[in-house]
């Protein structure tokens, strides 16, 4: 028994460890990001709101995150739907060619970053398409589809593929059938691949620097001000960014977890 | 309802064939379902018998052959378009949505009016005594109230033919037994068809007017659950259903008092007015488990033999015993349990059964001739 305590705690300090050292950075960044001094050394000065401040102040941080919310939201519809689709085709048929279909579909997020941006943008170029914000949703979408498709294809193995026969045996077409029993059923899957998909690109940096041209997204401009000067604007920026991501991506888990609690339940 | 002969068929399955790939579920299947019966259709796991329930309810397409529906052939309409709701094995209740919702599915879907909708769904939820669990979750309901909002969903659309697909096995064995005084009560008050696909015994004797024995595909036979339980047309039906000794031989002497010549001696068979028999040809001799009797002295009629025993089943008041023959084949033997008691056996005792020659039945390459 007191074996078996302390062995827990020791797991429990473990974690408590693994924890400290992912977030440590990150909270380090947030008490810089209120602390008046210039640069960030020990002891603190005092708390102030002032690099806030100054960020709100600036014309070109609202350009970017207005940048930056037009593409997550759109690459967040965009690659929800597609994933969806492919989900779909996925769990409904059966087709030769389907396994080198499902790994192409799957490919994009194991190709290195600076890759996929250079591709993006010589692709972009050549045919006159860089440099807009277009061009990043273009290329965020292909970047995001594959985690929406993941999130949506994890929720339809639950289904019972009695669910969808059943509405067709009480009448509804297969269109309707999609509406009325399946897009219900995934409902859960596809808010919280929406959320995912907007934190994935909102937090995208590598791609999105090759072809964003004038249109800066967040992390670009974060970039950019660090290769200028370094002041705690940039932590001031950065919780932002880590905020609103992370509230995405638990906002993505907490929709999953309740719903998957809720439905599995039933069993039948 | 149980005067199919006189009606008409509702369904016909005319050399209904269905295959997969290589495999064929279904064999050159010949079937009339008549209108206001109850019909079970039974075997084992992999006889084609939800196939059939399928292709009936346009869920699978016939490979052969063609399916009526009221004389139309069907084979062409699609599920959304026939009426043919069913009652699946998994209920397939739409789990997010509420009882009345998912009962007014089929309704919403026919493009029926809110309020005649939610009125018709009432009625049904009124009827399946489930009225009060209209607002509930599915996932808040108990297995038997969920049997009951699967029923009203298939009926709210009051169609003259119901599919149920094993829709009992998820049970407990006593709402088994509740559930299908419900099914076989509401059959006769709608006075619709029922198909009921299963693989228990007791639950096709009980409820249906007709039974339908597949196996491999194929019809073994078609009767009344008296008819397929007293005469077995095949060796096949004679072991699944009930509980039956079947012994092998050959005629050795034909006419009235037919004699058989099997490994274990020779036995008499009471053939009545039925067609007569050659010497020479083989068949198999069915005796029920429960029309035997037992006895510690030898009963000096030919209709016995000599077993040892080996173990019992105790159901209640009727008891399954195992016994073994000279040549180590299995017989069985139901009785009651307190004549059992009488003999006190145990295990490894010797005894002494015994049957009428006329509660013998015979069966001969795939024909039934009854004794």
């Amino acid at each position: 028994m007191s074996q078996g305590a302390s062995k827990s705690l020791l797991l429990r300090g473990y974690v408590v460890l693994v924890f400290i050292f992912v977030f440590t950075p990150i909270v380090t960044s947030f008490i810089f990001s209120v602390n008046s001094d210039r640069f960030p050394t020990i002891p603190l000065g005092h708390f102030t709101t002032h690099w806030y401040e100054t960020i709100f102040a600036d014309p070109d941080v609202w350009d970017a995150f207005r940048v930056s919310g037009i593409v997550s939201i759109t690459v967040a519809t965009l690659a929800t739907f597609i994933g969806f689709c492919t989900a779909y085709t996925d769990y409904r048929y059966n087709f030769t060619g389907k396994a080198l279909y499902l790994s192409l579909a799957l490919l994009p997020p194991t190709i290195p970053l600076v890759i996929m941006g250079l591709a993006m943008l010589a692709l972009l170029a050549r045919i006159n398409m860089s440099g807009e914000i277009y061009s990043i949703v273009v290329s965020h979408v292909v970047l995001c589809s594959p985690f929406a498709m993941a999130v949506i294809r994890m929720r339809l193995a639950q289904i019972n593929p009695d669910l969808e026969s059943a509405a067709w045996n009480l009448g509804a077409s297969n269109w309707r059938a999609m509406q009325e029993v399946i897009v219900p059923f995934c409902r859960p899957a596809i808010a919280s691949a929406f959320c995912l998909t907007a934190a994935v690109s909102f937090d995208e940096f590598a791609v999105a620097w090759f072809v964003s041209g004038l249109n800066k997204t967040v992390p670009v401009m974060i970039l950019e001000i660090l290769q200028g000067n370094t002041d705690p604007q940039i932590n001031a920026i950065g919780s932002i960014v880590f905020i609103t991501s992370m509230t995405l991506v638990i906002l993505a888990q907490l929709i999953l977890m309740r719903k998957t609690i809720n439905q599995t339940a039933t069993g039948i | 309802m149980s005067d199919s002969s006189s009606s008409r068929p509702l369904v016909t399955f005319a050399g209904v064939s269905k295959r997969y790939g290589g495999v064929t579920a279904v064999h050159t299947m010949n079937l009339e379902i008549y209108e206001g019966e109850f019909l079970a259709i039974m075997g084992p796991s992999g006889c084609g018998k939800t196939t059939s329930l399928r292709m009936l309810a346009g869920l699978e397409e016939p490979s052969d052959g063609e399916i009526r529906l009221d004389g139309q052939r069907i084979n062409e309409i699609s599920s959304v378009e026939r009426d043919t709701p069913m009652v699946w094995q998994s209920l397939a209740l739409f789990p997010f949505l509420n009882v009345q919702k998912n009962v007014e599915f089929g309704l919403k879907m026919r493009q029926v009016p809110a309020e005649e909708r939610q009125a018709r769904a009432s009625k049904w939820l009124e009827r399946m005594e489930i009225l009060e669990l209209a607002e509930r979750d599915i996932s808040q309901l108990s297995g038997g109230q969920k049997q009951r909002v699967a029923l009203a969903r298939s009926l709210v659309t009051e169609p003259r033919i119901l599919l149920l697909d094993e829709p009992l096995s998820a049970l407990d064995a006593n709402l088994v037994i509740r559930m299908q005084g419900v099914l076989s009560r509401l059959q006769k008050e709608l006075g619709i068809t029922f198909v009921y696909v299963t693989h228990s015994q007791s639950e096709a004797f009980a409820m249906s007017d007709r039974v339908v024995i597949m196996s491999q595909g194929r019809i073994e036979q078609l009767g009344s659950p008296k008819e397929i339980y007293r005469s077995p047309a095949s060796r096949f039906v004679a072991d699944f259903v009930g509980a039956n000794n079947i012994l092998s031989g050959t005629i050795s002497q034909a006419g009235e008092n037919l004699e058989i010549e099997t490994a274990l001696g020779v036995f008499q068979c009471d053939t009545g007015t039925k067609p007569a028999h050659h010497v020479g040809d083989s068949l198999d001799m069915v005796i029920s488990a429960d029309l035997v009797q037992m006895s510690l002295d030898d009963p000096n009629t030919q209709n016995s033999l000599e077993c040892r025993f080996i173990s019992e089943e105790f159901v209640g008041s009727i008891v399954t015993l195992f016994a073994e023959l000279e040549d180590r084949s299995d017989f069985k033997i139901q009785t009651r349990q307190r004549d059992l008691a009488k003999m006190s056996l145990e295990e490894g005792d010797t005894f002494f059964v015994s049957w009428s020659a006329a509660d013998t039945h015979l069966i001969s390459s795939g024909r039934h001739l009854d004794a």
